[in-house]
């Protein structure tokens, strides 16, 4: 065995391992299975993402640094992987219909990239070495790439596909060089190595291009704005399951990134780069908000108010406190939640002759399908944050960590923001409940569409009622950085 | 022995461009004066190794691009991994035997994920 390597490494990352057999067993079963038995690939995707799920319980209290800190194995990984998984999971579901409908050849590729994407975003939770971050999110985004474009015949598939291959690419290349200047300043590719080596040169020009670049570069991941062109294109023309999946795996992981990259690679450069969050979170949360309010097609405008709640998200880094950092991971949990729901009654609404992405095809939506409608209602006010939903509790958290922090002016703006952005969720209420049916079938609802709907409805309910079980967690979750010795530094 | 590397080393091949472009030229124009232009049907079909022709040659046919540059690249790739892990094999030994089996397991997956699809049936 070379040096560097033992066999407690490959035990740490027994989770990885087993998705990685799970993604070629889909693959496998898909060339094995008869034509009529390709429907079994979903379960066996599923029992894949389940079999992961229990090998992460052995690591329940595990913090180590797997192969010289190449990875952490800790409970902040730990939170975000099980956000992945379930938001993995709750994609699978939706998609068996979707597929369906759609008339998709091979379902095993769909799945295997689903896998894939959400390996390669394990990979970026627990990477503390700029490589391993960077493996983990080119897995992460090429499985993007090619299931933007998974609907081969449709156009605006293929032109989502390809935008957001090419600037991913253009954003990776930003990045790339970002991290290429915090290496030659530093010397090593080890975050935590890499605070300690920063330390004292605060005033120096290079590194602050550096921080700019990656802040440039993870800006584009997490759809700020000013980096959030690609987004509502892309969210409109993939599949909407992969549309739900993009939008908070993707994000949740590049969140993880931005977290691991400046609160444990540059803590020293904190005031630097808080600014920059400040400035971007407030552009964020405005732009995305006023883009969304002129929407007509729903996936459109849930495309900007992604981009908004990523605006909110930031507050959290802006922040920079450890109650911060317990806001975002719990917003993330709760936003998981809340968006994959919604895009659930998108899904549910695709049939033969209807998209069912237009604000058009909600309307009447409650006379049609009263628990979809309820749902629909229900995910909605918990995006814009109205209680008794989990989206009240995530935003109150958030806002409170920011006026923690004398951040005052910008919890301002994030509660006015809150407004703006209520206009256009109570719209499709207003389609749903008020609106004459239109013609067309009824939307049928698939028992395993039923289970999504269930277990998001469930969540969004219960964490809005009963939150402290997660605020636990989360808590636990960003302490294990180590924030409070960086919250020390900063003041 | 700088001398042996000046300009006069290319000497010989200055002759040999020469000679070559004037045979060339020589041919040509010579067999262009003493020819004589007699055409009939089979001189103008095109030259098929002394085949009769069946049909146009100008035919359409996909080379299938897109596939074989994704299998030379799956290739490619196993490559590039394998000869540095060539190069220090006797430092890696059983281990890095092991590591490289299962790097060529995962290919060999997609492959036969690739075979079974048709991806490999010409046109």
């Amino acid at each position: 065995m070379p040096p560097g390597v033992s066999l407690s490494d490959f035990y740490y990352i027994l989770p990885e391992l087993v998705l990685t057999g799970g993604a070629l067993l889909v693959l496998i079963a898909d060339v094995l299975l008869p034509k009529e038995r390709r429907a079994a690939l979903a379960w066996v995707t599923l029992l894949a993402l389940g079999a992961t799920a229990a090998a992460l319980v052995p690591f329940a209290n595990t913090h180590v640094e797997v192969a010289h800190g190449l990875l952490a194995v800790d409970r902040f990984s730990l939170f975000f992987k099980i956000l992945f998984l379930l938001a993995a999971a709750i994609t699978v579901l939706m998609s068996i219909r979707y597929l369906e409908t759609e008339g998709a050849a091979s379902p095993g590729e769909y799945y295997f990239l689903i896998l894939c994407a959400t390996l390669g975003m394990m990979i970026m939770a627990g990477g503390i070495d700029l490589i391993t971050i960077m493996i983990g999110l080119e897995t992460m985004a090429v499985s993007f790439y090619i299931l933007a474009g998974y609907i081969k015949p449709n156009q605006r598939s293929n032109e989502a596909a390809v935008k957001y291959f090419l600037l991913g690419a253009f954003s990776l290349g930003i990045l790339l060089y970002g991290m290429s200047l915090m290496y030659g300043l530093s010397g090593t590719t080890n975050l935590r190595v890499m605070a300690s080596a920063f330390v004292g040169q605060e005033k120096d020009p290079r590194l602050m291009l550096a921080v700019i670049l990656v802040v440039a570069g993870v800006g584009f991941k997490i759809a700020a704005v000013p980096f959030h062109m690609w987004a509502p294109d892309v969210y409109e023309g993939a599949p909407t399951p992969v549309t739900a999946f993009l939008s908070v795996g993707s994000k949740a992981a590049s969140f993880a990134m931005l977290i691991r990259i400046f609160v444990e690679g540059m803590p020293s450069m904190s005031a630097d780069w808080r600014l920059l969050f400040y400035v971007l979170s407030i552009l964020t949360m405005t732009a995305g908000n006023i883009a969304a309010v002129t929407q007509s097609n729903v996936k459109r405008m849930l495309a900007y108010s992604s981009i908004a709640h990523a605006g909110y998200l930031l507050m959290g880094i802006v922040a920079g406190t450890a109650r911060g950092i317990t806001a975002t991971l719990i917003y993330l949990m709760i936003y998981s939640f809340m968006q994959l729901g919604a895009f659930a009654v998108i899904t549910l609404l695709r049939r033969k002759d209807v998209v069912g992405d237009e604000l058009k095809d909600f309307s009447g939506l409650a006379f049609r399908n009263p628990f979809a409608a309820f749902a629909m209602l229900l995910f909605m006010l918990s995006l814009g944050g109205i209680p008794p939903t989990a989206g009240f509790m995530g935003k109150f958290w958030l806002f409170s960590a920011a006026i923690d922090a004398h951040y005052y002016g910008l919890a301002v703006i994030g509660v006015l923001n809150s407004a703006i952005s209520l206009y256009y969720y109570v719209r499709i209420v207003v389609f749903m409940y008020l609106k004459k049916e239109t013609s067309g079938s009824d939307p049928v609802i698939t028992p395993a569409l039923a289970l999504v709907l269930g277990v998001t409805v469930m969540a969004t309910l219960v964490l809005g009622v009963y939150p402290q079980l997660l605020f636990r967690v989360a808590d636990v979750s960003a302490r294990t950085l180590g924030v409070a010795g960086i919250t020390a530094a900063i003041r | 022995m700088p001398s042996a590397y000046g300009a006069s080393a290319y000497i010989p091949i200055a002759i040999f461009v020469a000679v070559a472009t004037g045979f060339a030229l020589f041919t040509l124009v010579f067999s262009s004066l003493i020819h004589s232009e007699k055409y009939n049907k089979v001189k103008l079909e095109p030259y098929e190794c002394g085949i009769e022709p069946t049909t146009d040659a100008r035919d359409r046919y996909s080379i299938r691009y897109y596939l074989v540059a994704m299998l030379f690249v799956i290739f490619d790739v196993e490559t590039v991994f394998m000869f540095p892990w060539a190069v220090i094999f006797n430092k890696l030994l059983l281990f890095g035997l092991i590591e490289m089996m299962v790097f060529i397991f995962i290919l060999v997956v997609g492959y036969y994920y690739a075979w079974q699809k048709g991806a490999l049936d010409w046109v």
